[in-house]
């Protein structure tokens, strides 16, 4: 009978163990919710001041000290482009062999899964190593915003898979049964039925890809380079913008103002994307349910 | 054309997709097999498997000190993310008013967000001091494992709350009509519920802390050695990798490809104990 | 859906291609991580004069600029010091000098070390300022990666061994040891003179050191007084020729001098 006072909502134990979960929760979130404040103030105080149109849309004079970004970002989203374009066609085709031509539970699939899941798991700065030794030396591609993408097509491609692969697991299979009983061949329903279906989650993948991928900078030290001039190809070497924060920060005497300001247009230009992401997702989401 | 060949012909597009993806690990393996096959050859992997220094210019190429230091900042930082991580998604789930847990939950996703070299310059500015005010040298084990918990919170506290989102109705009903308080109905029915999800979120966040290079590499001390309290700098796996990869060659290049091997191969170690376990790395 | 995303792929590396295609001629320069942002800055203004030139610099460090210079993969190698004996096949330019000083934080009262002092502290034996003349404290000792040419200067200036030195703090590019030491009222360390004079004026919390009763000062450096200097050293593989030749030619020059002051270095003097 002990157990049960325990839960008992009138017993002062059960009430005080209540309260006390409730102060712990109140706690923590304090705890995270300071921290994260001070780091946002911290970066505000640093760099809002810093942060105007000039700043995005002028070159970087005297080595990133002065002046402004304007081929950082457009290299940063070349570089995003590049991985995209890679990642999202064999992505999805990925995901579409995994959801609608392997069983969960066979071999196939739980091989290519596997991999799957220990791709996801090879540290970004490995994955930088091998982005180097692959792309830049072996196939000849040097310092380019092509590396860069490519290499970070690599990193989000799993997470991009994964997501996708339970989006389209999330298809009720009478969909799947009424589109074959009206005929449809497979081809025609994955591209009518399955896509459309599954764009939210694609989407929602890409952009937790593209939230880690535009935040790295250790793999694209090694593959995109330090150029910081306006990139005029994907062949041209370009500086994405976490290596422009942390060369300022790091080996450019007085460049911190810069770096906070670059910071700052980092996080925005990733709430944006953020923003944009859920504003398709449910677009798609509409239109779906309106077609259904 | 028929459907059928284009069936058949986008069965073989799906495929050579997934030969391509799933390939790729072993590509990336092959490459950094390739690359530091030179040094053990010269040096044989026992010079690495050692813990009396890392001087790759006097061919000194222990590597046990910075395993044992990104396994234990690691494990240290989601000692502290785990809690704090589910504690918040319980906040926002349960106890927070409407609007507090909407912001809430926004603060958790930028801090997502905030990218590892912003991260790094915030703790070398702000979490350094303050340790160095209790013992020096400030760039710590503890200073590392403090950042790196605060970038993996937002994967455990994200994923908990889409469990906890996703225990079904009835488990609430259940527990409304047995008349448990809230702790009870908490502890004892939803989490319970959700913990191989809490697991796997755990682990995945476990997986990134041991990636993390830039911010670790900022706060963290950077000296090779076996940390012996809190306090020791220490230099883990990847820091090493980007401190030096900028201008090593030769010899010293391969070393730190080997350096990737070690830590890829630490990783594959933990998503097996994962599958075996029964859990899934999952993204959240 | 998918035909349209393969196309935009193709479209993207066409596209890429005929742009190098008619592409201007390039100078790859890797190295030096502390020549890099000068010979960014100096690439830039040469481009200007020169709009058929591009100039593209990587940043690594010292050994590897050598390296990439001997084996062709760059035009020129970038060195933050002057060629050893082993590497006199290669043609070394100094386009610029710089300092390496022994900086403290600016609330440490000790005013000077001497030699024996310093090799003392960096291979711990002494352990606490109070040794020294100094408010009792543990010293944190700033050291830089191995490998790094900073630190291989340092070793040599003071003959001593990488593998001797008791360090607290390891360290990559210049930047974090000047905020390490800023940070941390105990901390030793040892940066580039120039940007280390530039932030102790912009009120950073750090002081540099005399070296033998020099002061570190750019000025000590210029009339080549203060013992720990280095050249800035442009790096090729044969005697260049060209427009490698007129890039080179133009980083000596007069004409970039504000581009090395600008990063608190040294001009050559011709």
């Amino acid at each position: 009978m002990r157990e049960s006072r325990a839960f008992d909502l009138s017993s002062p134990r059960a009430a005080w163990r209540d309260l006390s979960l409730q102060a712990a929760a109140w706690f923590a979130a304090a705890i995270v919710a300071g921290m994260f404040l001070w780091l946002l103030f911290d970066l505000l105080w640093h760099g809002a001041a810093r942060v105007d149109w000039t700043f995005l849309t002028t070159t970087p004079k005297s080595s990133g000290r002065s002046g402004g970004i304007a081929p950082i970002l457009a290299s940063t989203l070349l570089i995003l482009f590049v991985a995209i374009a890679v990642a999202a066609p064999l992505g999805l085709a990925t995901a579409v062999l995994l959801s609608e031509y392997t069983r969960r539970e066979g071999r196939l699939g739980q091989m290519i899964g596997l991999s799957l899941d220990v791709l996801a798991g090879v540290p970004s700065i490995v994955v930088g190593l091998f982005g180097n030794a692959f792309f830049c030396v072996w196939l000849g591609l040097g310092f380019s915003i092509l590396a860069g993408g490519l290499t970070l097509a690599c990193m989000i491609l799993p997470i991009l898979i994964r997501t996708t692969e339970s989006g389209l697991r999330q298809v009720p299979d009478e969909w799947r049964l009424s589109a074959e009983a009206l005929g449809m061949s497979r081809a025609t329903i994955l591209i009518h039925v399955l896509i459309p279906v599954a764009a939210p989650a694609l989407i929602a993948g890409l952009m937790l890809g593209i939230g880690r991928a535009m935040a790295e900078t250790a793999a694209l030290v090694f593959t995109s380079g330090y150029v910081d001039r306006m990139p005029a190809s994907f062949l041209d070497s370009g500086r994405a913008i976490s290596v422009h924060i942390y060369d300022l920060t790091m080996n450019v005497a007085g460049g911190d103002k810069n770096a906070y300001a670059s910071a700052l247009v980092l996080i925005a230009l990733l709430i944006i994307i953020n923003g944009i992401a859920v504003a398709l997702a449910d677009r798609a989401l509409t239109r779906r349910v309106s077609a259904a | 054309m028929s459907p059928c060949s284009r069936d058949a012909r986008l069965f073989w597009i799906l495929s050579a997709s997934a030969l391509i993806a799933s390939g790729l690990l072993l590509l990336i393996l092959v490459f950094l097999a390739k690359e530091s096959w030179p040094v053990i050859q010269n040096a044989g992997l026992s010079k690495f498997m050692r813990s009396d220094g890392w001087y790759p210019t006097e061919g000194a190429y222990g590597l046990l000190p910075m395993l044992a230091a990104s396994m234990a900042m690691s494990a240290l930082a989601i000692i502290i993310a785990a809690p704090l991580g589910v504690a918040s998604a319980l906040f926002c789930r349960f106890y927070a008013p409407p609007l507090i847990s909407r912001m809430y939950r926004w603060a958790i996703i930028l801090l997502a967000g905030i990218p590892s070299v912003v991260l790094g310059l915030w703790g070398l500015t702000v979490i350094v001091p303050l340790i160095l005010a209790v013992s020096p040298p400030g760039t710590s084990l503890l200073a590392g494992s403090i950042i790196l918990a605060l970038m993996i919170l937002p994967t455990v506290a994200l994923t908990t709350e889409a469990a906890l989102a996703a225990v079904p109705m009835t488990y609430w009903q259940g527990a409304a009509a047995l008349g448990l308080s809230k702790e009870a109905t908490i502890l004892r029915v939803a989490l319970p519920a959700t913990a191989a999800s809490i697991y796997a979120g755990i682990l995945l966040a476990v997986a990134r802390a041991l990636g993390e290079t830039m911010a670790v590499l900022m706060v963290s001390g950077n000296v090779v050695q076996l940390p012996s309290s809190l306090f020791d700098p220490v230099r883990t796996l990847t820091a090493n990798i980007a401190l030096e990869m900028a201008y090593a060659t030769g010899d010293h290049r391969a070393s730190l490809f080997v350096s990737g091997l070690v830590l890829t191969a630490l990783v594959l170690a933990l998503a097996a104990g994962a599958r075996r376990s029964g859990g899934q790395i999952v993204h959240a | 859906m998918l035909r349209l995303l393969a196309l935009t792929v193709c479209g993207g590396f066409l596209f890429g291609m005929s742009l190098t295609a008619n592409a201007a001629e390039k100078i790859v320069i890797t190295g030096s991580s502390t020549v890099a942002p000068l010979v960014a800055e100096i690439g830039k203004r040469f481009e200007e004069q020169n709009p058929d030139v591009r100039i593209d610099v990587q940043t690594g460090g010292s050994s590897r600029g050598i390296n990439d210079a001997r084996s062709g993969l760059a035009n020129i190698g970038m060195a933050s010091r002057s060629l050893k004996d082993e590497e006199k096949d290669l043609k070394g330019t100094a386009i610029a000098r710089d300092g390496i000083g022994i900086i403290l934080n600016a609330a440490n009262m000790v005013r000077s070390l001497t030699d024996q002092q310093i090799v003392d502290i960096f291979l711990g034996k002494i352990t606490d300022w109070s040794a020294v003349g100094g408010k009792a404290g543990p010293i944190t000792v700033v050291n830089k990666a191995d490998g790094r040419s900073t630190l291989e200067l340092f070793l040599n200036h003071f003959k001593l061994k990488a593998s001797d030195i008791k360090a607290q703090v390891i360290i990559g590019d210049n930047q974090q040891g000047i905020k390490t030491v800023a940070g941390n009222p105990n901390a030793i360390g040892y940066v580039s003179v120039g940007t280390a004079e530039f932030e102790a004026g912009q009120g950073t919390s750090v002081k540099l050191l005399s070296m033998n009763g020099i002061p570190a000062t750019v000025e000590n450096i210029q009339n080549g007084s203060f013992p720990l200097a280095r050249p800035l050293t442009l790096v090729t593989k044969d005697e260049p020729s060209g427009v490698v030749r007129a890039f080179i030619d133009f980083a000596q020059s007069a004409a970039v001098h504000d581009l090395v002051k600008e990063q608190f270095f040294v001009p050559v003097l011709p």
